[in-house]
């Protein structure tokens, strides 16, 4: 055979991480799959669940742990505390875990303020003290300057189960009403616009807000939901590509019914980016037989955090890879998929 | 909220959706110009209320799409260099060079980041007078002036640490080779709206004249896009070839003078090589001899760099609108978007992306 060199460009493997294994698109979905995941499988953690779902002694109890790695620090709505707080507590939450106790652990950039520190330490104690919570083990590292974006935080977090509760994808069925329980986006526009230093003549805020109180109202009323989702990194439609994929099932997706901020909707057109790609840190779907829509839609409206819940879609019929289709304004249909990586803001 | 911007609203697409079926009596193949009007084509699936006898055909109006593999494997090259800070619009970092792409790079240690114009590459340049700062010029007309004003404003202020790797490229010259190409099927084009906020139209109207096709300059949302068909169709219809402008809020016929006056002071028109087009006489913009301190090409001596296009890469059908993406063999199995054979499949403008994202 003659020896040449075929000058194809790619296909192009990484060898080297690069940020969009990290943006909760497809690479990250392979980074776990290939790397990740294979190196502890496990029944429990192959229910890919926001938290895992332990059986201690006949106790269902939820365990979760997540790391908070936001620049800036201080943001409209929040700060790296209250999120660290408010984001393991809905991962609590969406296994309708009632959230118990969290750990805290800080990596500090040497030179941080510690005036900045104890403003986020305040932050954390305020938001586990309004969800009932204690913070009750950590552990604090310095590394030295340059080697990190101020502080990082990871907490972890138990909750408990209710018996009768039983909450995950596998529970999605054919029917079932999707809700979501607030506005799509605000979370990480507003990041966006405050770390690319883009001022932009609105109010926007972060919608970072513990919903684990709201989440016990429903379930405590007897509400039987299937399934919930809280929509962080990669946002609505990563989140419902996942749990369509996870439980085999097509879920159809209104996108009038979406609701989106006119702000956020502005910000998103300009830098050319989707919506219901982007972060949220208080904003998560429900899956609800359709007979309870009326008493899950009322309850939640009369929660701060679910005043503008709303039915975005249903579950369509079952699909072996699942599927999610997004029924537009203008009477056509089309495919929601996951991204690559990160959203890239685009040229023109 | 979305359904605020009367520019969506489905009332009015659907009425314009009844007016074009009405003045439709055949087939007709239009060509929409810009990468931007073919992702909000495919968006809001407005291909799908068309009547049949309308195909509508993407053309090659993405600049991340069009850019040549030897421009990213001169932009890997530079941005290589320790001593560079690499400034680029996001949707280039993930194009593939021959080797890797400049995410990759950017994971080896390299300094690259993403700015949202050439302005702020210039502003960091000031920031780390120790760096070469290096700004990479891409797209169309639209974004070639603020490349200008960034090479301008260095010239000013003598900045010895900021160059540009220049790779704009213009629409004429492409929308005539795509008109000379011996099986061309384009029977109209909807202009692409931005580009002619700069220039204005009249360079279109010889264009018109000589192809005897109507070119409706058009914007990007729903409404804009099916009114810029209603007004091509009806030109088609009535066999009339002019160029008019739908996109009359943000386009006068002379366009943005005072940019254009800055694009000529600091750039010339080129010969230029398009990915999956090849050469195309007069459709690039480099320096001018004035502004050769400034240039990373000549800077950096990455001129000599020049790499082959691969063979699997059928972009440049899909470019000419002569293949839809989902005919390619490659579409959505050797080619994603996690790994992308050519262009078309990198950027959200690209026909492939948008096909792969939302028609599968």
């Amino acid at each position: 055979m003659p020896d040449f060199k075929l000058n194809c460009p790619l296909p192009l493997q990484y060898q080297h991480i690069v940020m969009a294994h990290g943006g909760g698109g497809r690479l990250m979905q392979q980074l776990l799959s290939t790397v990740i995941r294979p190196a502890f499988i496990n029944p429990i953690l192959d229910t890919q669940q926001d938290s895992a779902v332990l059986d201690i002694n006949g106790s269902k109890l939820a365990f979760t742990t997540d790391s908070y790695v936001i620049k800036p620090l201080f943001f409209a709505g929040g700060d790296i505390g209250k999120l660290a707080v408010c984001g393991t507590l809905n991962d609590l939450s969406m296994s309708g875990a009632k959230p118990l106790y969290l750990s805290c652990a800080l990596i500090i950039e040497e030179g941080l303020a510690i005036s900045d520190l104890q403003r986020i330490m305040a932050s954390m104690q305020q938001a586990a003290q309004q969800a009932g919570v204690l913070l009750v083990t950590g552990d604090t590292k310095v590394v030295e300057r340059g080697c990190g974006d101020g502080l990082y935080i990871n907490t972890a977090g138990i909750g408990l189960i209710a018996e009768a509760v039983n909450i995950s994808p596998a529970r999605i069925q054919v029917g079932d009403h999707i809700i979501i329980n607030s506005d799509l986006a605000r979370h990480g526009m507003t990041i966006m616009l405050a770390r690319e230093g883009i001022t932009f003549d609105s109010n926007l805020q972060s919608d970072c807000a513990d919903v684990s109180g709201l989440v016990q109202t429903l379930l405590v009323d007897g509400l039987d939901i299937h399934c919930m989702r809280d929509l962080t990194r990669g946002g609505l439609a990563s989140g419902l590509i996942e749990l369509s994929s996870t439980s085999h099932h097509a879920f159809d997706i209104e996108e009038s019914a979406l609701p989106i901020h006119a702000d956020v909707q502005s910000a998103c057109e300009i830098l050319g980016f989707d919506p219901w790609y982007i972060a949220n840190e208080g904003c998560f779907v429900l899956f609800v037989p359709a007979t309870q829509t009326e008493q899950a839609l009322k309850l939640l409206h009369q929660h701060p955090l679910g005043h503008q819940a709303c039915v975005i879609g249903e579950v369509k019929q079952t699909h072996p890879q699942g599927l999610v289709t997004l029924q537009t304004a203008m009477g056509v249909s089309r495919v929601l998929d996951l991204l690559s990586g990160e959203q890239l803001p685009r040229i023109c | 909220m979305v359904q605020a911007n009367p520019y969506r609203a489905p009332a009015t697409v659907r009425k314009l959706c009844q007016a074009i079926a009405a003045i439709t009596t055949q087939p007709w193949h239009i060509m929409e110009v810009c990468g931007g009007q073919t992702h909000s084509i495919i968006k809001h699936g407005l291909d799908q209320l068309l009547p049949p006898e309308i195909t509508l055909i993407h053309g090659p109006g993405c600049p991340v799409c069009v850019t040549s593999l030897s421009f990213m494997d001169r932009a890997l090259a530079i941005a290589a260099q320790p001593e560079v800070i690499f400034c680029s619009f996001g949707d280039m970092l993930r194009v593939p060079g021959s080797q890797l792409d400049l995410l990759a790079l950017k994971a080896q240690g390299a300094d690259i980041r993403v700015v949202y114009s050439p302005l702020d590459a210039l502003t960091l340049a000031q920031q780390n007078p120790n760096k070469q700062v290096v700004f990479f010029g891409v797209g169309f007309e639209t974004t070639a002036p603020s490349s200008a004003l960034a090479a301008y404003q260095a010239k000013q202020l003598q900045l010895k640490n900021f160059s540009l790797l220049i790779a704009h490229v213009r629409v004429p010259p492409v929308m005539q080779t795509l008109l000379d190409a011996p099986n061309q099927q384009v029977q109209g084009f909807l202009g692409a709206g931005h580009v002619c906020a700069i220039m204005g139209y009249h360079e279109y109207l010889p264009i018109s004249k000589r192809y005897g096709i109507p070119i409706v300059v058009t914007g990007f949302e729903p409404v804009d896009i099916l009114q810029g068909l209603y007004l091509c169709i009806k030109q088609l219809e009535a066999g009339h070839h002019c160029v008019e402008n739908q996109y009359s809020r943000a386009v006068k016929e002379q366009g943005n003078t005072p940019a254009q006056a800055l694009m000529q002071q600091v750039f010339q028109v080129v010969d230029r090589n398009w990915r999956g087009l090849g050469k195309i006489v007069d459709s690039g913009l480099a320096f001018r001899p004035d502004y050769a301190q400034w240039d990373a090409e000549k800077r950096f001596a990455v001129s000599t760099i020049t790499t082959q296009e691969p063979l699997a890469c059928r972009s440049g059908e899909v470019l000419q609108g002569l293949l839809k993406p989902a005919q390619c063999l490659e579409f959505a199995t050797r080619c994603t978007p996690e790994h992308p054979l050519g262009a078309t499949m990198v950027s959200s403008e690209g026909a492939c992306a948008a096909y792969y994202r939302y028609r599968r």
